[in-house]
């Protein structure tokens, strides 16, 4: 009986002492706020659905460079977007970061967001890659291309989205679940382009070529097919980059016999989405907000991207990785991303009808 | 003297008495504040997505649903109840291990259980590669059960559940007055006749608990479902908020699953009906343990070890091997820190919700009112709803009385108060209490309900007010239950992750939610770190705790 107490009451104690430091961080955070009136405020709160461990050194570098302490929350984006929307003009939120277009997009619409004005941001940032009223703007680039395993498969034999609902792939496809933003984008995507009944028409030829039920993530589809489960797969080309570079040597060797299809480059071009960012309505903050995601646009950040996580940098003439580099060039779907927020919904409602799981 | 005071008492009694009932509705009134805001969104007028819901999802959610509960309810009752039996009863080689050891699993998030075991044996995993290698075995042409799937979310869950009926049912038998037992045998019984009539039936309020509690936890269950591609009512509700940004939908879907599990506990309660089962003998013995012995006892210890190796064996040392591998990029500076947020929160909502559990329960004993019993049911339902869920149901209201707050004063006083308690610790620690209070509340109610009446008339006769029946009779009486509610609580909110990570303040980080914020970006291997200090901290108190049950028999000194 005692010994328990007794543990407990250690816990305890070693628990208290140790957090007694965000403790004093968090009312650091309170008077600042409280001052906001005379606004000499120097700190720049995030709320992120971006992994923390993605965005951290950036933000490191930015605080460094700005003298602004940087506060970060990061969680799901819808729930993130809740959150926002719920506090109101009193929300301590000054940046809200996103992964995909289509919540930037959500988040605009909930009326969250400001338009903000950068002549920086406007001119550096192409026009599809940021809200047309200047709501969020594109920090780094994502491309999902088909993936197929060297030396199995001729890569000639499939060149655009559209084919992979031939018959000659049936039973030779992996492809993770409709419930992912990644594939939602996609077939919002396909829609803009093809129309919603001939995208519809194409999913349910998809799902009949479909090896195995969708499961797992974008690198358990790639593991699938060097395993022999599946012929082609469809994923963000990022994930084969951290198995690339990774501290897990299966998933090494299981990467480099990847090879890149990139799809669609006689017409739109291959579907990419954004990480992107935009300032909020409550922030009482804007400068250093803009300055934030101008600053994820310089070179120095730009370049993190392209060489600490295979993403594609939205900006031109940045230095890229080898990985990179050995994947090629592409042409991107010049489509505005803000369309993938519009279409979002109908996407997710036609992989219904179509039994894409 | 004795007789004024017992006089005053008389008349103090219904003052006292509406004291506790009080205080049980204003606990469960608070604690229903997220659920009351869930359950409003059934009043706002429903959209087209129901019909698409009904035309393409919910059928086949419901009956993934439907499989899914019913596979880890039998699972998780047929490996509790039987190591219980055999730990408690038995007696075999390994015994005293294995019976702190088959608590271990509970220390492992279901999500957690559910990569490991992909990533071995998955078609590209170790397992399966070795066997294509060793039998050269082709693609096509051999049948291996495949992990993710509905099957699979079962045996998954069922590994990471049983302990909750392994636990409760273990101190019921251990609770048990042997008398019972004895006489069942005296009266011509075989030992499996005396287990089936007697054991098991004295024990049901505790496994009936435990058994609750695993469902309630299946049913609001996403991380495994969603990575297994197995759709279930919980996935639909995200399907529907995340994909289609129809958020009053997604309420609504999980208003509907509240009522369900609200008539799922009703439907126990009444048919229990009007048995009670309190203890009538006070005497006690030591259990004789029945000695096994051949083939028996060999039995016996691979069924005590089986559930013990694939639900925390296995995968801590998949965690280890995770740990080893990425050992010199995840273990960054900041993890004593994650490790203390953790340990904190855990342990004070453990407080908050056994406290709040005593309460409720203590008045519900004294004034068995249905208000009161209402009251204590309705504060319980937190638990069957997706931590995410619980999570908006806290934001809302708590935003709503910020701003009002600050507009007030911002009217009157010309002050801007701004957020008060939304993103704080204390919204944080109110979501924990709302979502766990039940795991509390079932374990205190099963520990009360086998104390009887009469003990509490005694104490009262003897002139000891209601508080003091509880905290000088009750408590010392059922600190086992009490230990098992703050464990139980300690090793929940360990694990928590969507409420935490939702609420949370700025810049305040725990073990789970590095863990996740490693495996949503597909990188299992960095998760490894923080998941193995999850199931560290859990495994201390967890072996603490088998040691006070064991010595928890009434009767015997602690």
């Amino acid at each position: 009986m005692k010994s328990i107490y007794t543990y407990l009451s250690v816990l305890l104690m070693v628990a208290l002492s140790a957090c007694s430091k965000p403790a004093e961080q968090s009312s650091d955070t309170s008077v600042a706020k409280s001052g906001d009136v005379k606004t000499v405020v120097t700190e720049l709160n995030i709320y992120s659905a971006r992994q923390e461990h993605l965005l951290k050194p950036l933000l490191d570098k930015f605080s460094a460079s700005h003298g602004v302490k940087v506060n970060l929350v990061s969680s799901k984006a819808d729930a993130l977007l809740q959150r926002l929307e719920s506090e109101g003009q009193n929300s301590k939120a000054d940046v809200l970061v996103t992964t995909d277009a289509g919540r930037l997009h959500r988040a605009k619409t909930a009326g969250v967001l400001q338009s903000i004005e950068s002549q920086l941001l406007a001119s550096t940032l192409p026009a599809q890659l940021r809200d047309p009223d200047g709501y969020w703007y594109g920090i780094s680039k994502r491309a999902r291309p088909i993936m197929y395993v060297k030396g199995r498969l001729d890569p000639t034999r499939i060149s655009t989205y559209e084919q992979l609902a031939d018959e000659q792939w049936k039973g030779k496809i992996c492809i993770r679940s409709s419930s992912n933003i990644y594939n939602q984008s996609l077939i919002a995507s396909m829609i803009e382009s093809n129309g919603e009944e001939a995208t519809e028409a194409w999913a349910r030829g998809l799902v009949a070529n479909l090896a195995r039920d969708p499961k797992g993530g974008d690198r358990d589809q790639i593991r699938a097919a060097v395993a022999g489960e599946c012929d082609l797969v469809v994923a963000n080309t990022y994930y084969l980059g951290g198995m690339l570079t990774g501290e897990v040597e299966e998933d090494r060797v299981i990467a480099e016999q990847i090879g890149i299809i990139w799809p669609n480059q006689n017409d739109r071009g291959t579907h990419v989405n954004v990480t992107g960012a935009g300032v909020t309505l409550a922030s009482k903050n804007t400068d250093v907000a803009i300055a934030f995601i101008e600053f994820m646009l310089s070179e120095e950040a730009q370049s993190h991207y392209a060489l600490e996580n295979a993403e594609y940098p939205v900006v031109s003439n940045v230095a890229q990785s080898d990985v990179l580099k050995n994947w090629g060039t592409f042409k991107a779907d010049s489509l505005n991303l803000s369309r993938l927020g519009e279409l979002n919904a109908d996407a997710t409602r036609l992989m219904d009808r179509a039994g894409w799981k | 003297m004795p007789n004024a005071t017992l006089s005053e008492k008389v008349s103090w009694l219904p003052i006292a008495n509406r004291g506790w009932s009080i205080s049980s509705v204003l606990i469960a009134l608070l604690i229903s504040i997220p659920l009351l805001v869930v359950l409003s969104f059934l009043l706002q007028p429903s959209n087209e997505n129901w019909q698409h819901l009904w035309d393409y999802l919910l059928p086949d959610y419901l009956r993934n649903t439907l499989l899914l509960s019913l596979g880890v309810g039998l699972g998780v009752l047929l490996i509790g109840i039987s190591t219980a039996w055999l730990t408690s009863m038995c007696d075999f080689p390994g015994r005293r291990w294995l019976s702190w050891a088959l608590l271990l699993p509970m220390a492992i998030p279901a999500y957690i259980i559910a990569y490991t075991y992909t990533g071995m044996l998955d078609f590209a995993g170790p397992v399966q590669s070795t066997l294509r290698q060793v039998f050269a075995w082709q693609n096509q042409d051999y049948w291996f059960p495949e992990i993710r799937s509905l099957g699979g979310a079962i045996c998954m869950l069922t590994l990471v559940l049983y302990p909750y009926v392994y636990m409760l049912t273990r101190a019921a038998f251990l609770e048990q007055s042997t008398c019972a037992l004895e006489v069942s045998r005296t009266l011509g019984k075989s030992p499996w006749g005396s287990f089936y009539r007697v054991a098991l039936p004295l024990a049901r309020p505790a496994i009936i608990t435990g058994l609750v509690l695993a469902m309630m936890e299946t049913l609001a269950d996403y991380g495994t479902v969603q990575y297994f591609g197995v759709n279930t009512f919980t996935t639909g509700i995200f399907r529907i908020w995340f994909g289609m940004g129809d958020s009053v939908t997604a309420a609504q879907l999980s208003a509907l699953l509240l009522l369900f599990v609200f008539f799922l506990i009703l439907i126990e309660k009444y048919s229990r009906g009007r048995a009670r089962f309190h203890h009538t003998s006070t005497r006690y013995k030591q259990i004789k343990r029945i000695q096994l012995k051949g083939w028996r006892a060999v039995l016996a210890c691979v069924i005590c070890l089986l559930p013990f190796v694939l639900g925390f064996l296995l995968p801590a040392l998949q965690l280890s091997i995770w740990t080893v591998i990425t050992a010199n990029t995840s273990f960054t500076t900041d993890f004593a820190r994650l490790f203390s947020n953790s340990l904190l929160l855990a342990i004070i909502a453990a407080v908050i919700a056994v406290s709040l559990a005593l309460v409720l329960a203590y008045s519900k004993r004294l004034v068995a009112t249905p208000v009161v019993k209402t009251a204590a049911q309705t504060a319980a339902l937190g638990y069957a709803l997706p931590g995410t869920i619980v999570a908006v149901g806290v934001i809302i209201p708590f935003a709503w009385f910020d701003n009002t707050i600050d507009q007030w004063l911002r009217d009157n006083f010309n002050f801007s108060s701004g957020l008060l308690l939304s993103g704080t610790l204390f919204a944080l620690l109110f979501a924990y209490t709302v979502r766990f209070l039940s795991v509390s509340l079932q374990a205190v109610d099963a520990g009360l309900e086998k104390i009887k009446p009469g003990m509490d008339d005694s104490a009262r006769s003897l002139g000891l007010k209601p508080f003091g029946v509880l905290t000088k009779i009750h408590m010392p009486l059922m600190r086992g239950t009490l230990l098992t509610a703050l464990l139980l609580v300690f090793v929940d909110v360990l694990k928590e992750l969507p409420a935490t990570l939702i609420l949370r303040p700025f810049n305040f980080n725990t073990l789970a939610v590095r863990a996740y914020d490693m495996a949503n970006d597909e990188k299992l291997a960095l998760a490894g770190a923080p998941a193995l200090l999850i199931v560290v901290a859990g495994i201390v108190p967890v072996i603490l705790l088998s040691s006070v049950i064991n010595r928890a028999r009434a009767g015997q000194q602690p």
